[in-house]
């Protein structure tokens, strides 16, 4: 909370500042400058910083806003405030497009469609008949609502800073949500967010239209600011500046996008106005210096700069955690307990000529511990994607719990009530553990957007961080809780991996190497933990090299090498199965396999 | 339209398309070698065509002082990298390279200037493609290992830096070169220059030499490995950062002849190159930012939609190229699904 009371501090200084008396008119507008700026800077963080997706194009964006202004004040006569929601809808419905296309881009291809796009729209501002082409559209009435004008440029400094403020609340309540999260979740791959039936499209587009959204609000603002609007302030230039503002003052956090905005549009007013003492044509130098600085920066803080200012400010409180919180729903078991729950029936994958899985079989049965084994490149993680969704199978089928569930995808898979963890442990290593483990209740709760904005989803959340933290407590990790994920060891790691898998409140948990990294004593606690999930009623299915582990723990073990199955009964068969000893030891038939054979045994 | 205008048409796209596909083969050398996402490719083009402009008007071009400055602020870099272990071999060399070699070409740019035609085109190719190396050495050396993102900010600073620079090496004024040669020759209802068919030949034989340069020789079969794996190539011995170097130089060498092609058929101005290379980079994209022969083939399309464009919508041009990108980066992505793993 202190961040948001901390905003509206800073805000009201800056509103009631030009009431000062002997406030240089020239300040304001340099903070009215600031002011537009950070409220695009501050969707780039949400965009870029948070959710990972970098854009070139929001200048774009804001002139949406901007010309949505300009032309219905002018040709149609509309009163300014009534051009707000219509500005803002259509620089969404802009983003909406746009994104559609944009977010499908993977990797660097997205940052260059921004691009793209970005350069078009300049283009076709510049174009259009009815935007004025590169003229633009000039005597745009003064903003004013109802019978107050805010022509006066300390009123409209109070509104562009107003909005400002709304802009920054409304973000730090989105980030501090469910559907934050679920941006958040997007920086680690799609393959994570899924397992929790999170639709990486879909939050991509939300965090995409908000953006857009602030950039509109932005240009809606800019064109009673300037009483006129041509094309080039929303050029390509102008979204490499806004993006550079974000990375300057430290994507990822509300309060960067305001230092970034105000160190760049600070830094321009020097430029501007110091340069020409020392050197004619300064105008000149201005892309020099800030082409330089971006290096500079990039190569000195490649944080931003708001990190530095965050070491020396206190540390924030950790999350509360209300005991009392109502309970989250629970989930009835699928199937009766013994009978099966999963059952994987010649499931082949193929990578091209290589068959990574052949016509495998087996099934889990509920309330059971089954493990799967093999030497490396078995194919049992391949098999994990092959029932979780990740990966489509090349034939074969995989059911749960009576119900096909190959080929429906991994959110519908994941809302059935299997979750899993990974081999490579996949944790957003800045989030605490708590929050890392609330990722896990995603299907839990049910707000969306507006409730983070309005922050309607307090009793959800709570509820979810009830839940998160009972499963952490649960899983011994109850003294870390409050720490960033990527400070624990990477055993650890693997075990808030299970809590959040837990918390995803599962009838079938997939466990991927649970076991690897762990010290002896924390191997005993993690074994205990499973059998007392099973005695709940849970069924798991796990991978895992340390024999001992598995050999104590499991009810079934079911052995693949090269992508098939080589056998599969309890563990005192399986240890003496000959099958299974030639796979991890080489057989004595085959010297030649000998050394590749061994490799594999030492990790089991 | 009859028959002279489509012909026209045809062979004005042609023409910018065999530039653009130079400069997508470069983007695409550049990418596969260093995963830096060379925005700034545009303005070697523009730095090519004004200092072969400026050496052919008898005036030493910005970019010969330039050059001295780069290579001093490199050495910096370097001595500063090296500070404790610096020998004589290491000074020699960084003296040859870091200051002989520049001050030699500004040298060579003073004496020469005006003099001959070859003497511009070789000065404005040396030059030019020597900025690439301290370019890679100053501005992305240090973040080599950074992410295919940090590196794509990192090439925006840089075209707003040399983009600025040019304004201020070249001033605002645009500039023209003379032909190359006065030859002409009418293939049938259409006359076709020395300037066109200058073109075409240049761009057969860099992509020649490129192939040679990749399949024959050591250098290039080290550039080839680094595109494979970083990592691996170190391994076996390859100075990836001299990789990036060699890459640079030859983007930057593509640069200037693109830029001595274009100067004398269109005004180049200091921020002319952003643009055009953005052209080659919609081919590059196309081409995955891994194939050369697609990028060829994509090149040639964007010149004549842009052509055509010209003639049909010339306002639109611009918009009709650029939207032209997305459903091509639409369907890249969906053939690349699963890049996005782990950032």
């Amino acid at each position: 909370m202190t961040n948001r009371i901390a905003l509206c501090l800073f805000a009201a200084i800056v509103i009631l500042a030009p009431f000062v008396p002997g406030f240089p008119p020239f300040w304001i507008i340099l903070l009215d400058n600031i002011g537009l700026a950070a409220i695009v800077a501050i969707g780039l963080v949400v965009l870029t910083g948070v959710g990972g997706l970098t854009s070139f194009g929001q200048a774009a964006l804001a002139g949406f806003g901007a010309y949505s202004a300009a032309v219905l004040t002018t040709h149609y006569g509309w009163s300014p405030i009534a051009t707000l929601p219509v500005a803002l809808a259509v620089s969404a419905l802009a983003a909406l497009l746009l994104g559609f296309v944009t977010v499908r881009l993977a990797g660097h291809y997205l940052p260059l469609g921004t691009i793209a796009w970005g350069l078009a729209l300049y283009y076709l501002f510049g174009q259009l008949e009815v935007l004025g082409r590169h003229d633009g559209i000039s005597s745009i009435p003064p903003l004013t609502i109802g019978p107050i004008s805010f022509h006066e440029p300390a009123r409209l400094h109070a509104v562009i800073w107003g909005a400002l403020l709304v802009s920054g609340i409304a973000t730090l309540n989105l980030l501090d949500s469910r559907v934050g999260r679920a941006i958040r979740s997007l920086r680690r791959g799609s393959t994570m967010a899924g397992a929790f039936g999170i639709s990486p499209s879909q939050a991509k587009l939300i965090v995409f239209v908000y953006a857009a959204v602030l950039a509109g609000l932005s240009g809606w603002l800019y064109a009673f600011f300037q009483s006129a609007v041509t094309p080039s302030p929303f050029n390509l230039n102008a979204g490499i500046s806004y993006l550079f503002m974000a990375v300057v003052g430290g994507a990822g956090q509300v309060w960067g996008a305001i230092a970034g905005a105000f160190i760049i549009t600070e830094l321009r007013d020097v430029i501007q106005r110091v340069m020409p003492a020392i050197l004619a044509d300064s105008a000149l130098y201005e892309p020099i210096v800030f082409g330089v600085l971006l290096i500079v920066l990039l190569q000195v803080a490649p944080d931003g700069l708001w990190p530095l200012v965050q070491r020396v400010l206190p540390e924030a409180k950790p999350r509360g955690i209300a005991i009392d919180a109502q309970a989250l729903a629970g989930r009835d078991l699928p199937v009766a307990r013994g009978s099966e729950i999963l059952k994987v029936s010649d499931a082949t994958k193929k990578f091209g000529g290589l068959t990574a899985v052949n016509a495998v079989n087996f099934g889990v049965k509920s309330g059971e511990i089954v493990a799967l084994i093999g030497p490396n490149g078995a194919g049992k993680s391949t098999t994990f994607n092959l029932i979780t969704g990740v990966l489509s199978l090349s034939s074969g089928t995989v059911s749960f719990a009576g119900q096909t569930i190959s080929g429906i995808g991994q959110q519908r898979i994941a809302e059935l009530g299997i979750a899993r963890t990974f081999q490579h442990v996949k944790l957003l290593p800045d989030m605490s553990v708590l929050e890392n483990v609330a990722l896990g209740g995603h299907l839990r709760g049910r707000k969306g957007l507006l409730s983070a904005l309005i922050r309607t989803d307090r009793a959800e959340e709570a509820a979810l961080f009830a839940e998160a933290a009972r499963q952490i407590e649960r899983v011994g990790l109850g003294e870390h809780m409050h720490k960033p994920a990527g400070s624990l060891a990477l055993g650890q790691q693997r075990i808030v991996e299970i809590a959040r898998a837990l918390t995803m409140n599962p009838s079938l948990l997939l466990l991927d190497e649970p076991a690897a990294g762990l010290r002896h004593f924390e191997k005993g606690q993690l074994s205990d933990l499973l059998s007392q999930l099973r005695s709940e009623g849970m069924s798991v299915l796990l991978v895992e090299h340390d024999m001992g582990f598995v050999m104590g723990l499991t009810d079934h073990i079911v052995v693949l090498d090269f992508g098939t199955k080589i056998a599969e009964g309890p563990p005192d068969v399986i240890r003496k199965h000959p099958a299974v000893l030639e796979a991890y030891l080489g057989g004595a038939a085959e010297p030649k396999k000998t050394s590749s054979a061994v490799s594999g045994g030492a990790e089991a | 339209m009859d028959l002279t205008i489509l012909l026209f048409l045809v062979q004005d796209g042609i023409t910018n398309g065999a530039i653009y596909a130079l400069l997508g083969f470069a983007l695409v050398l550049v990418f596969a070698v260093t995963r830096i996402i060379f925005i700034p490719q545009g303005e070697f083009v523009a730095y090519g065509a004004l200092t072969y402009a400026m050496l052919q008007g008898g005036h030493v071009p910005g970019t010969a002082y330039l050059l001295p400055i780069f290579a001093f602020v490199a050495l910096l870099f370097d001595l500063y990298a090296e500070r404790s272990r610096i020998t004589g071999a290491f000074l020699l060399r960084q003296g040859i390279d870091k200051i002989v070699v520049p001050l030699g070409l500004l040298f060579a740019a003073r004496e020469l200037a005006g003099v001959s035609t070859i003497a511009s085109l070789v000065l404005t190719v040396a030059i030019v493609s020597a900025l690439g190396p301290h370019l890679y050495r100053i501005a992305f050396q240090p973040l080599a290992d950074r992410s295919v993102l940090v590196l794509l900010i990192a090439a925006v600073g840089t075209h707003l830096a040399l983009t600025g620079l040019g304004l201020v090496f070249f001033g605002a004024e645009g500039q023209r070169a003379d032909a190359l040669t006065d030859f002409s020759v009418d293939l049938g209802p259409l006359p076709v220059s020395g300037q066109n068919i200058a073109v075409y030949v240049a761009t057969l034989l860099l992509i020649a030499g490129l192939y040679w340069f990749f399949e024959r020789t050591v250098q290039g079969k080290a550039l080839r490995a680094t595109a494979v794996n970083r990592l691996g190539a170190r391994l076996v011995g390859i100075r990836t950062k001299g990789t990036g170097k060699i890459a640079l130089a030859l983007a930057a060498g593509i640069g200037a002849v693109s830029g001595v092609l274009l100067a004398p058929m269109t005004t180049i101005y200091y921020d002319t190159g952003f643009v055009i290379g953005l052209k080659g980079f919609v081919a590059a994209i196309i081409g995955g930012l891994a194939s050369y022969p697609l990028a060829a083939a994509a090149a040639l399309a964007v010149g004549l939609i842009e052509s055509f464009a010209s003639f049909f919508a010339s306002d639109y041009k611009e918009v009709i190229v650029f939207t032209l990108l997305i459903p091509v980066l639409l369907v890249r992505s969906f053939a690349s699904k699963h890049t996005d793993e782990e950032d």
